[in-house]
């Protein structure tokens, strides 16, 4: 059975890896600082796409992004792995969306996609780690969502069989298409890029990405497929005040850096009396049995 | 109308721990702001056996959906019980475990609604804001504190004007205990097909799976822990076997798990379990925040790294600087010394 795939992908600071520099010393993010990557957790819900795609003769899988014009980047990573289509929604409209703001956007250009059997994503990104865009974009819509899913064991009939992680176990679900999974990070791992899909699509670019007279006009006028779709608030139908921060309901009162309580503390080496001493010291204060 | 909601969650007819911590925190924002604590629980087969599990903890009326399809978790069905509920009760605040069936749950009711909604807040409070924009002032509002950017920061949420404001909490976060005061401890049991539609039930669990937990890390008085540093999950046998010794669980940092030297269950932080034990023994822990975050209630900490200037140091009360190879095989040595 073909299916209409469309996986949601964000760009995100890579909060794993954090430097020095990371907080300017007023204590906020420097977001400048960090390097901007593939959030991981969706990296696996492309993998599950790819090879629903393998599975399924004629399916087609769609990457769909929200950020700032260099977030275009994702859409071409995804292009480089195997997907057949991207679309960066940009617009300063959508700044400061919380989740169900985003949810709000998301959910729009899925609708004006139109057709989609099937909406894949990450459990969670890393910059929030909220696992609340999937679920949010599933009840917009109006479809049925499984999240933590682990793999993807078959469609069939129009219902896919899933297998999700749960707390302490793991459990089996069926759920009729069309649906909303999140993909665990736990799930496989993402294949590494293609060299040719990287020949094809190293310049695929959206027009905002684009220097004005960009050198390269005439060779996306020969090659449509390096234009990648680029969508504002008014290109998906959207209501400004329900995107960005207008049409979020959460509100960051305050932001603070975390400061630890320094403690005065004993500094030992590890040579054998001061070993033989701190357990002494723990037994006979009863710190430890 | 206007009250405090915690939607608890089972296992069977088990309810969760992390339901009941959330109960007791409820308990106290209900107390602040003056009104009642409601609960909410959905199961199958459940009346007569989890009421005794909720009351304790404060309530003032329990809310039992009992019906067939509601046990496993699916998400439809609860969704409806709880949006339908709370078109009715129309609660100010509503609070949620951040386990898998929270975080699958929430953010669904949260859209629906059009309500505000917070992962794994650490902390939750009650008190004013004022908006710099439009220099509207609200009093009395559910501060949701949340790290953010991986630990690096903390944020405090607010929903000046969307109700309820929804917040979900790991489990550990709050500490649970059973209420001295008073609470009416009303039970009342809705008939489910009156909140929840018959399309809901779409989704089949063809197999539900959990296993017992393999350790009680939250609840352990000593906790043996291990980082990057122990550098191979053979590495981490040292630590089971001082742990053996000590009669303590282990635990990891999240460097440790990723890096595959011990199971993802045991990772101690911000995005793993939050433990308050007696002493916790840090071996090759350099001490991001995320990890700190999850562990710095412990009443003394002792550190063992090579590095003098780890920043867990800071927080330690007993710095042994030297190679978790080096030290840890004396630990075990003059422990079994000197306890004789």
């Amino acid at each position: 059975m073909a299916l209409k795939i469309v996986v949601l992908a964000k760009q995100v600071p890579d909060t794993r890896n954090v430097g020095k520099d990371a907080m300017t010393p007023e204590g906020t993010v420097n977001r400048a600082a960090l390097p901007a990557i593939f959030n991981p957790d969706d990296l696996n819900a492309i993998e599950q796409a790819l090879r629903i795609k393998e599975q399924n003769p004629g399916t087609t899988v769609g990457v769909l992004t929200m950020g700032p014009p260099r977030a275009g980047e994702i859409i071409r990573q995804s292009l480089y792995r195997g997907a057949d289509t991207g679309w960066l929604l940009t617009d300063r409209l959508f700044a400061g969306a919380d989740t169900l703001a985003t949810s709000y956007a998301l959910a729009t250009a899925i609708k004006k996609i139109g057709g989609v059997d099937l909406v894949l994503g990450g459990r969670q990104a890393i910059d929030g780690d909220t696992a609340q865009v999937g679920p949010q974009v599933a009840e917009k819509l109006g479809l049925n969502q499984v999240t933590y899913a682990e793999e993807i064991l078959g469609i069939e009939n129009g219902v896919a069989t899933v297998r999700r992680r749960i707390d302490g176990g793991q459990e089996t679900v069926k759920v009729p298409l069309p649906a909303v999974i999140t993909v665990n990070g736990s799930a496989a791992p993402c294949r590494p890029q293609n060299a040719k899909l990287v020949m094809k699509y190293k310049y695929a670019t959206c027009p905002l990405e684009r220097p004005e007279g960009d050198p390269r006009a005439d060779l996306y006028a020969e090659r449509p497929y390096l234009t990648l779709n680029q969508w504002s608030v008014a290109d998906v139908d959207g209501d400004p005040a329900q995107c960005g921060l207008a049409g979020s309901p959460t509100k960051v009162k305050t932001v603070r850096n975390i400061v630890f309580q320094a403690k005065e503390s004993k500094t030992l080496t590890s040579s054998d009396a001061d070993i033989d001493g701190i357990i002494k010291e723990l037994l006979n204060e009863k710190i430890i049995g | 109308m206007n009250n405090v909601f915690v939607y608890c969650e089972i296992e069977g007819t088990v309810v969760a721990e992390v339901s009941q911590e959330l109960l007791t925190k409820g308990r106290k924002l209900a107390n602040t702001l003056g009104v009642e604590l409601h609960a909410v629980v959905a199961g199958t087969g459940i009346k007569s056996k989890v009421e005794e599990q909720i009351l304790p903890y404060g309530v003032d009326k329990l809310f039992v959906f009992d019906a067939d399809g509601l046990f496993p978790y699916t998400s439809a069905p609860h969704t409806d019980i709880l949006v339908n509920l709370f078109k009715e009760e129309k609660p100010q605040i509503c609070l949620m475990g951040a386990t898998v069936i929270g975080r699958d749950l929430g953010p669904r009711v949260s859209s629906s609604l059009t309500s505000g909604l917070t992962a794994d807040c650490t902390e939750l409070e009650i008190g004013p804001y004022d908006d710099a924009k439009t220099g509207q002032h609200f009093d009395n509002l559910l501060y949701q504190i949340r790290p953010a950017f991986g630990g690096n920061i903390v944020a405090t949420i607010v929903n000046p004007e969307h109700r309820p404001q929804m917040a979900t909490v790991r489990s550990g976060v709050m500490q649970k205990a059973v209420y001295e005061g008073k609470a009416k401890g009303e039970v009342v049991y809705p008939e489910v097909s009156k909140y929840v539609s018959p399309e809901a039930f779409v989704v089949k669990v063809l197999d539900h799976h959990v296993e017992a937990a393999k350790h009680n890390l939250k609840g352990a008085s000593i906790v043996v822990s291990g980082g990057y540093g122990m550098g191979s999950r053979e590495g981490f046998d040292m630590l089971f076997e001082l742990a053996k010794l000590l009669h303590a669980e282990v635990g990891a940092s999240r460097a440790a798990v990723d890096a595959g030297f011990c199971d993802n269950d045991r990772q101690i932080g911000q995005t793993g379990v939050t433990v308050h034990p007696k002493v916790y023994i840090a071996c090759g822990i350099s001490g991001q925040i995320q990890h700190i975050a999850g562990m710095q209630d412990s009443k003394i900490i002792i550190s063992i790294n090579s590095d003098p200037d780890a920043p867990i140091n800071k927080i330690a009360d007993y710095v042994i600087v030297g190679t978790v190879e080096e030290v840890i095989p004396k630990l075990i040595k003059y422990y079994k010394q000197n306890s004789k």
